[in-house]
């Protein structure tokens, strides 16, 4: 039998979801008996079957993915409740099985497959979806990259008109609809308090959860995932910074991007200059500036580099 | 052999892995520790508090890195991306050799994320030493394949797991990162004798040593790293480095790890075998 012709039958039957109670299916990967299916390639031994000894493996693999999507997504578990969320994970995993190296990119396809089968959110469709793109912001934030920061000698004598500036990659603009911030860090405060020892403290955590996902009320809010002394903060941000945000971010000159910004906003006029200073000023202070891949006045940062380097060698 | 052309000619004493739990201890007390090993795919990432920490850890320590996804006995072409993200790290690291698994765990691009056994063929021995080559080529670094625990075995095998590592590792000409634990723990569940494949393994060729601890259960043992290094492992150990001399050795916890002291205190065991041990003995 041909190597790949084995892997393949092998992973078959390692990835096919566990039963109810955590064991192998009977029943294997296109229809008839798994045990025949096992003993096809699997030899038993004085101990164990040969079904027996692939559902360790079967059990292993199930136990190792959905623990890991439990870890990432503790927020759409609150939502969803453990039971759901786990039958959840494993109609996404089974249609979206890893295709990364690490186990940290499980998660990247669950917002987009989520949309596609709605019914796992029920009437919780917009909140379940907030969250999931706040959970995958966190750990996009958690161990993105960072560019060198902006300097002020790279601005030069910029102007307006032309000037452009980069956001930090790590930094994940989100324009949410529920404020699942709030509900998350709930959720996770919970998670990290230690209560082994009470039943009665475990149940009334999980109650306090799911009062707090029945009660939060929709309000539309904007948020800025960054880090900061490497760890990961949520800050809520205004509607015009996250335009303005968005817009430097898609390389727009940064005159370009505060018109955009305050093009519908209710600030006055007048108070629009200190708006915007402020915001810039926190923004540098947190590091969330970058040299652009084009440097503020349109010229490639790089080709400029490399020249300067030939020129000193 | 403190050091041989699979570990880079070093002499690294005893280790341990780098785990998240320790990070404040090792960072702020600074013990004296020989060396760590890092799980590679926990710093193959763009940026973030892993890479700072292991920054860090650089400044300060030796660090060797220890692969779990490369998958060399998969029946595929490696991840270029993989390659990409692994040559970047080895360059921040000087890792001076690199050890991955002896196994496959994704097939068609889909992941298992496990370390799943090999048929012991030499189809596989054939395709799994050309892939070694491969890798090896593109990291430029030295690296050393490491015998899994497992608890399966195929009816396709043609030869003992002990004479398809040493079929692998001569096509291949790269190094071995014995894991006496791990022999054991297939022992257990194969039903052979654990002497016989550490007296059957080129002993020129060990690059590194693991040891560590499992969990028995009724009908089969688990390779878990939660506990510590049981008596049998130890003499395993020690026949090990009677044919192998002193090699790196590293101890590996991974799960309900205990404070970074206790976890040190086990490691260090190891010197009760090394004493006394010639620097280059192969029986």
């Amino acid at each position: 039998m041909k190597l790949l012709t084995l892997q393949r039958a092998v992973a078959r039957a390692v990835m096919q979801p566990l039963t109810s109670s955590e064991r192998m299916q009977r029943k294997a990967p296109g229809g008839g008996r798994m045990s025949a299916y096992a003993a096809q390639y699997i030899k038993p031994n004085d101990r164990l079957s040969s079904f027996e000894r692939l559902e360790i493996y079967n059990r292993q693999y199930w136990f190792r993915v959905l623990s890991s999507m439990a870890e990432d997504f503790p927020g759409l578990r609150a939502i969803l409740g453990g039971r759901r969320f786990e039958s959840m994970c494993k109609d996404y995993l089974t249609a979206r099985p890893s295709r990364s190296f690490t186990l940290r990119n499980l998660g990247a396809q669950l917002e987009a497959w989520l949309r596609q089968n709605p019914a796992w959110m029920r009437d919780r469709r917009v909140l379940a979806l907030d969250m999931v793109r706040l959970e995958w912001a966190e750990i996009e934030a958690f161990d993105g990259q960072a560019k060198p920061s902006l300097r002020s000698e790279d601005l030069g004598e910029a102007e307006l008109t032309s000037l452009r500036l980069d956001i930090q990659p790590y930094v994940q603009l989100l324009e949410l609809h529920y404020p699942v911030d709030d509900l998350l860090l709930e959720v996770k405060h919970g998670n990290d308090t230690p209560d082994r020892a009470s039943n009665a403290v475990q149940e009334r955590r999980k109650r306090s959860r799911v009062r707090a996902v029945t009660k939060l009320e929709p309000a539309q809010i904007f948020l800025a995932v960054h880090r900061l002394d490497f760890s990961v903060y949520f800050r809520r941000i205004e509607p015009e910074e996250f335009t303005l945000l968005r817009a430097l971010r898609s390389g727009k000159t940064v005159e370009r991007a505060i018109e955009l910004a305050f093009r519908k906003s209710p600030i006055p006029v007048a108070d629009r200059a200190a708006s915007v200073q402020h915001s810039f000023q926190t923004w540098a202070t947190l590091g969330w500036f970058c040299r652009p891949e084009t440097n503020v006045h349109g010229k490639e940062f790089l080709k400029k580099e490399n020249r300067q380097k030939s020129w000193a060698d | 052999m403190p050091g041989n052309r699979f570990n880079g000619f070093t002499d690294y004493g005893i280790g341990i892995g780098l785990r998240a739990p320790h990070y404040d201890h090792i960072l702020s007390r600074k013990p004296v520790v020989d060396w760590f090993e890092i799980i590679s795919e926990n710093f193959m990432i763009d940026g973030g508090r892993p890479l700072h920490i292991l920054e860090q850890i650089l400044e300060q320590y030796k660090v060797v890195q220890h692969g779990v996804s490369m998958y060399f006995g998969s029946a595929e072409k490696p991840d270029r991306e993989h390659l990409r993200r692994l040559k970047q790290l080895v360059k921040l690291t000087n890792t001076p050799w690199l050890s991955d698994h002896l196994c496959w765990g994704s097939v068609d691009g889909r992941y298992t994320h496990d370390l799943l056994p090999m048929p012991y063929t030499f189809e596989a021995a054939r395709l799994t030493a050309q892939k070694i080559r491969e890798v090896r080529d593109f990291l430029e670094i030295p690296l050393a394949v490491e015998n899994v625990s497992s608890y399966a075995e195929y009816h396709v095998s043609e030869m003992t797991e002990w004479e398809f590592l040493n079929e692998v590792v001569e096509r291949a000409d790269c190094g071995i990162l014995l894991d006496v634990n791990n022999i054991y723990v297939s022992s257990r569940n194969h039903n052979f004798d654990p002497l016989t494949y550490i007296n059957s393994v080129p002993a020129d060729r060990v690059a590194q040593i693991h040891i560590a601890g499992h969990s028995k259960f009724q009908k089969y043992i688990l390779d878990t790293h939660d506990h510590p290094v049981i008596d049998p492992v130890w003499k395993l150990y020690d026949r090990a480095i009677q044919r192998a001399g002193h090699t790196a050795t590293l101890l590996e916890w991974d799960d309900s790890i205990p404070s970074f002291q206790e976890v040190h205190r086990e490691a260090l065991k190891a010197n009760r075998f090394l004493a006394g041990r010639s620097m280059a003995v192969a029986v």
